[in-house]
């Protein structure tokens, strides 16, 4: 199957100032796809580029196999991280004028926007003007004429920024339902523990260049140290630390617990698991034992460092 | 429909429906109602009677001075000129011409005074210099032997009639009317794109301000929304001028019945409408003459060449800014032609409507606008037409270029004031 967005050696400059130095990503269908990266790294060039605000310097980009044009605009869903509406328009007369825009009918707008009214049970705003709306439920609005077209790839830049939490649930549970209908989400953000457990895919950007990108559980498997951190009740603790240490490379170790038990983290150094927790067993009670996975965050300082 | 029919309904309708508007729409024809039957109703109050002394030793100037519905002559030539001097500074008299005898009627030139509180108007100054140096001049004439009677009796007025090259005859006082007609097509243009190029550039720093920018961008291109927005409020200030138009009219009728500006007696009333009737019926005839289709043409091509050019600046201006406020280092240049060509207008093309300026001047796009239209009811050759034409296009297309890359990089900037210079850059991207 192509991948819904295929982005092909993209470089973008604003004067002498490069912002995309030969990127290339592709997007899978059907997946939440993590565009990370610090703040200033390129992400948002990339993002307009995409839904073409702006158009590279050089290197092309497909989506579903197409190489992209104007008509595209339909299939793409954007909402900015400087966003906002007409504050003196009416709500619904707004969301059909921006749905319009998009390219799609009138008439298949407004039944697109009683379904999500309904949804959100926003229905009775229709006549009221943005500027007599809380910010929350503008918020609700913005997320609407976002998805209003039913466009088959979303992108969300900075999406959880700026919104309270109840929104931000709403709307994480509205994406993750559209995820389960066929739409491609593209996150964009800086704040990479925000997005994590939603992502499938990630790629990470850092200052105009591409360092990674992939399936977030290849990443990590890449990535993964085969450490444990481990708590166990135990009389002799100074004795099974150096019991530990002949055998593995251990360290100590935090994690927030109701025992005041000895906390490590302990390096299988090629051993299996199963042998660690059998060297625990005769010591104690065991309390605690988890995989440290690392997280993107990092997988990003690494990978940085290691450039 | 189509995606820039699409922006120009919103951008019409959200003009139209806006509260400033509408109240623009229908209380500026009042105020301007008002304020034409205030200065008719002034205009129209007898102006005070002044007090005029006249202390004249030589006793041959007096009788000159007759009085009139404003000055009032006194002769004061016995009155001792300390006490005269008095009366003026008490206000009993406005002023007081002092007049010696002299032996030589060459001495008078600099000889005679007027005393007064307040400085005489240029006219009261200029009317009594004549009458002095007029008197003089016959007195000197019949000194000399000659006849001042058989003088007057000699003088001939002649009235020029004016014919043009083809043969067609123009008769006196088209000449104003043309300028009038000129002048009123010319302020009108620049009237509007003031208003209405503001009106654009306010339209795009509140997409700015709003943050909605960025979502529409991704839908459209940006130099569509600019070209939509610039024609929506176009269509909108059409409106507001048509409804000014009707209401002023109607407004003024009611003012006249009801109020009845002239209260002049009713027999000179009479005469002077009878007259005034006359007058117009010519200047009617005479304006019918004109050639009215192809002046309101060519009020229209103009109109849309200059309006488009320079609002598609303003729309580029707002688009760098982040507020209103930041406008002001970019509208001087905006504004500087436009005042340059109602100048010229006013001025040169008045006195010499085929001048060198006002020639130069109908060919830059900037100002040609205003300029040609002022001309062209005096007859352009239509060269010096289609070639103004052509550039003010050819402008209009490469200021939109221009306008709207500035438009596009400046929609999506935020929080820096943009330079000069820096907009040159962004041509660039």
């Amino acid at each position: 199957m192509t991948p819904i967005l295929e982005v092909n050696n993209v470089v973008k400059k604003y004067g002498e100032k490069t912002a995309l130095n030969n990127v290339s990503l592709s997007i899978p269908h059907g997946s939440i796809y993590g565009l990370l990266g610090p703040n200033g790294a390129g992400k948002t060039s990339l993002i307009r580029i995409i839904n073409q605000i702006t158009f590279p310097d050089s290197g092309e980009i497909l989506l579903d196999g197409e190489k992209l044009s104007p008509k595209h605009v339909q299939h793409i869903g954007y909402m900015p991280e400087e966003r906002g509406l007409y504050k003196s328009m009416k709500v619904g007369e707004q969301a059909l004028y921006l749905a319009q825009l998009k390219g799609i009918s009138k008439d298949q707008a407004k039944k697109q926007l009683k379904y999500w009214f309904e949804k959100l049970e926003i229905g009775d705003w229709w006549n009221k003007k943005i500027q007599e709306l809380s910010k929350g439920m503008a918020q609700k609005i913005q997320f609407v004429v976002t998805v209003l077209h039913q466009p088959k790839l979303l992108i969300f830049d900075e999406p959880f920024s700026g919104f309270d939490p109840v929104n931000a649930n709403i709307i994480k549970d509205e994406i993750l339902e559209l995820k389960k209908k066929g739409s491609t989400i593209i996150f964009s953000t800086h704040r990479m523990e925000s997005v994590e457990e939603l992502c499938d895919e990630i790629a990470l950007i850092h200052k105009s260049n591409k360092l990674l990108d992939g399936s977030l559980i290849d990443i990590k498997k890449q990535y993964r140290s085969n450490t444990f951190d481990l708590g166990i009740n135990t009389q002799n603790k100074q004795q099974l630390k150096d019991f530990l240490n002949a055998k593995y490379q251990i360290e100590d170790t935090f994690f927030k617990s109701l025992d005041n038990e000895l906390k490590l983290s302990v390096n299988l150094n090629g051993k299996p698991v199963n042998e660690l927790l059998q060297d625990l067993i005769p010591f104690g009670q065991v309390t605690h034992f988890s995989e440290k996975i690392p997280s993107i965050n990092d997988i990003f300082i690494q990978t940085v460092t290691n450039n | 429909m189509g995606v820039l029919s699409l922006i120009i309904k919103r951008e019409f309708i959200s003009k139209v429906r806006n509260k400033s508007f509408i109240v623009m729409t229908f209380v500026s024809p009042l105020i301007f109602v008002a304020v034409a039957a205030l200065i008719g109703y002034l205009s129209s109050m007898k102006t005070e009677v002044k007090h005029i002394g006249i202390h004249d030793e030589s006793g041959m100037f007096v009788n000159d001075f007759k009085s009139n519905e404003s000055y009032k002559y006194h002769d004061v030539s016995k009155v001792d000129p300390k006490i005269l001097k008095d009366s003026v500074s008490q206000a009993n008299y406005e002023g007081v011409l002092f007049i010696p005898a002299k032996e030589n009627l060459k001495d008078y030139e600099k000889a005679i005074e007027y005393v007064s509180e307040d400085s005489p108007s240029i006219g009261f100054i200029a009317d009594v210099e004549s009458k002095l140096s007029d008197k003089l001049m016959r007195q000197n004439l019949s000194s000399k032997g000659i006849d001042t009677v058989l003088l007057d009796q000699s003088k001939i007025d002649v009235t020029m009639h004016l014919t043009k090259a083809s043969g067609e005859e123009t008769v006196k006082g088209l000449n104003e009317m043309k300028v009038a007609i000129g002048s009123a097509f010319g302020y009108l243009i620049m009237m509007f794109i003031i208003i209405y190029g503001n009106m654009v550039m306010r339209s795009v720093i509140e997409e700015k301000t709003n943050r909605i920018i960025e979502i529409i961008v991704s839908s459209i291109k940006p130099v569509q929304l600019m070209m939509g927005k610039i024609i929506g409020t176009t269509f909108a200030g059409i409106l507001q001028f048509v409804i000014w138009a009707i209401v002023g009219m109607i407004l003024l009728v009611i003012a006249n019945t009801v109020f009845g500006l002239n209260t002049s007696t009713p027999t000179t009333e009479l005469a002077m409408e009878t007259a005034k009737f006359a007058n117009v019926k010519v200047y009617f005839a005479e304006f019918l003459k004109l050639p009215l289709l192809s002046m309101i043409a060519y009020f229209l091509i103009y109109f849309i060449g200059g309006y488009f050019l320079y609002s598609s600046l303003y729309a580029a201006i707002g688009a760098a800014v982040d507020n209103e406020t930041d406008t002001q280092q970019f509208m001087f240049p905006v504004i500087m032609p436009l005042m340059l060509g109602v100048y010229i207008g006013f001025f040169t093309v008045m006195n010499e409507p085929h001048g060198t300026v006002a020639t130069i001047f109908s060919m830059i796009p900037f100002t040609s606008p205003i300029v040609m239209l002022m001309r062209i009811p005096f007859g352009v050759p239509f060269y010096q037409i289609a070639l103004s034409i052509a550039l003010l296009f050819a402008t209009f297309i490469a200021i939109v270029w221009v306008a709207s890359k500035i438009y596009r990089v400046g929609i999506l900037m935020y929080g820096k004031k943009p330079t000069w210079k820096e907009l040159v850059k962004w041509l660039k991207y």
